[in-house]
């Protein structure tokens, strides 16, 4: 299965094999304005889902990113420590915060998919 | 005319709508022995000139720390303030400003406290530092936060050279905020084997140069056992002229410094308000405490400055704040700032020789007296002595040869037998070679 979730808090899961590859959505980024800097947790650190996981920082606000699912953190990416900015033109991509072995794949069930997370978007206004 | 605001009945009204019965049980949580019961004997009402009359007369039985010869220290040091600290620090601009938030209308107060941020990094040897802390104490409390923070672990090692006011107040943030302190116990000479307590679980290791007792020590080696087991080194300085004079913590490898910054252009203060200094490296500057001035350049491209870095902070941040310390110590960063700018480099160095010049000289005198041993092996301006006999009968007997000897030790550790005949003594410029002689015969006097 190679799904793509979100959170009400504008974080992106994609699965990849055992993996889920956590972000924050485009959404998300537009409102922060330009990324400056992320704090991001150690490789294997224990995330439990809605809590903390990660930090973005932008020029007006500091915010934190919520595990979509709970596990262990697998891997990091660390150039956004560089280059923070990946998440402003790539959040979906090359802007990805962490990847986690996560525990339970029925945790996504409660997420949102892409169709249902663009109508909650356009509710936000 | 009524001035004040409330009636009774707004009092019960008040206390009616939150549920409580009175006034009192809003303090129930203030431990009862530090409460009043009851007020304080005064007479009802007395004149104006009578009340200082009587204010006065108290007031004389005081001993002034500047009518007397003075060697007390133990992280407050009575230095010379130059007149032209006390008249800049006073103008309007500076006493009366607030947090400058907006930098359109706080250039002044902006470019001071950047200025203040170099002067406390440079002699710090540190990167970076912030535009001060309340004090000293609290700085150090911070800085292991910070540490706690940064390494994602919980349990910090104090030295026992550490001012035991400093260590009071790390362990109630401790017990609070929910971190383990292991504070060793105050230990004289090289008691101490520090490496051997930092591990993998520690965050830091705090230790204070000179330490609580005036012992100056080279913590390089220590910086490199944190450093290789991913601990930090904090290194605490309550006499912040040391730094004139001996290597700078960030020469040592120091991580954090949470210094005590009175010395430079602030009195005594009856132990506040002071000034917390607190310098890092840059790589954690996200995670440090307080206000950061930064330097920019405006939309012309002049050169102005800033708050920066502010998402650290808690009128960004909330709870998840660095800190929650906002507002930070500026006129007392101010003092500091002119005074250290009036002294410059050579200055402050010639000032640092000046007082261990005195202090070698006071130590000198003092050794001479027989039964009287010293038990620093390097100091700066402050040293520790062994007496004959306990150091709180001798203080007291010469505070009334009106000599202010220093500190007996038993003060602050009163349930340690082996410190009570200890005396923490200090010299500054402020001690003239009459005031040694002076103390070298009292005591000797006191003693024989």
């Amino acid at each position: 299965m190679s799904a793509l979730r979100f959170t009400r808090d504008h974080e992106w899961v994609r699965l990849d094999g055992d993996f889920a590859v956590v972000g924050i959505t485009d959404y998300a980024q537009s409102q922060l304005g330009d990324v400056v800097y992320i704090e991001l947790p150690k490789i294997g650190h224990r995330v439990e889902k809605g809590k903390e996981a990660a930090v973005v920082e932008s020029v007006k606000a500091a915010s934190e990113v919520y595990a979509p699912v709970s596990g262990e953190v697998a891997d990091i990416n660390e150039t956004l420590t560089a280059d923070p900015a990946k998440v402003n033109t790539d959040p979906m991509g090359e802007g990805w915060f962490l990847k986690l072995r996560f525990d339970d794949p029925q945790e996504l069930d409660d997420l949102m998919d892409e169709t249902a997370y663009t109508r909650f978007v356009a509710e936000q206004h | 005319m009524r001035y004040l605001p409330l009636t009774d009945r707004d009092r019960s009204e008040m206390l009616a709508a939150i549920g409580v019965d009175s006034v009192d049980a809003l303090f129930a949580d203030v431990p009862s022995a530090a409460r009043l019961e009851g007020l304080v004997d005064l007479p009802k009402a007395k004149g104006e000139l009578e009340v200082e009359r009587a204010i006065t007369e108290m007031a004389a039985r005081n001993i002034a720390a500047g009518s007397v010869p003075f060697f007390i220290g133990g992280g407050v040091y009575r230095h010379h303030i130059p007149a032209t600290v006390d008249h800049l620090i006073q103008r309007g601009e500076f006493l009366t400003s607030y947090t400058p938030y907006q930098p359109e209308i706080s250039q002044g107060t902006l470019q001071y406290l950047f200025e203040f941020q170099t002067q406390v990094a440079v002699l710090t040897g540190m990167e970076v530092a912030n535009a001060s802390l309340y004090d000293g104490a609290t700085a150090c409390v911070e800085a292991v936060m910070m540490a706690n923070r940064l390494t994602r672990r919980r349990k910090a090692v104090l030295s026992g050279g550490t001012h035991p006011h400093y260590r009071e107040v790390c362990e109630t943030y401790a017990r609070f905020v929910g971190f383990e302190l292991a504070a060793l116990d105050p230990a004289l000479g090289d008691a101490e084997d520090l490496t051997e307590l930092v591990g993998p679980d520690i965050s830091c290791v705090v230790v204070q140069n000179p330490d609580f007792f005036g012992e100056i020590r080279d913590y390089s080696d220590l910086a490199r056992a944190c450093h290789d087991v991913g601990a930090l080194l904090v290194v605490v300085v309550t006499e912040i002229l040391s730094l004139g004079a001996i290597r700078p913590p960030g020469e040592m490898g120091a991580d954090i410094v949470a210094a005590e910054g009175q010395s430079l252009g602030n009195a005594l203060n009856f132990g506040g308000p002071h000034l917390g200094l607190f310098a890092s490296r840059d790589k954690y500057v996200r995670q440090m405490p307080g206000r950061l001035a930064g330097q920019t350049i405006d939309a012309d491209g002049r050169r102005g400055w800033v708050l920066t870095l502010s998402t650290r902070e808690q009128h960004i941040r909330r709870e998840r704040a660095t800190s929650n310390i906002c507002t930070n110590s500026g006129l007392c960063a101010l003092a500091f700032t002119i005074h250290l700018g009036l002294l410059g480099e050579t200055g402050l160095t010639r000032l640092a020789r000046l007082n261990h010049a005195t202090a070698v000289g006071l130590a000198e005198r003092l050794e001479r007296i027989p039964d009287v041993q010293l038990l620093n092996r390097a100091f700066f301006n402050e040293i520790a002595l062994r007496l004959p006999r306990p150091a709180a009968a001798v203080v007291d007997a010469l505070a009334e040869k009106g000599v202010l000897a220093g500190i007996p030790v038993s003060r602050l550790y009163p349930n340690r037998v082996e410190l009570a005949e200890v005396l923490l003594v200090a010299a500054t410029e402020m001690v003239t070679t009459t005031d040694l002689d002076r103390f070298e015969r009292e005591l000797k006097d006191v003693l024989s």
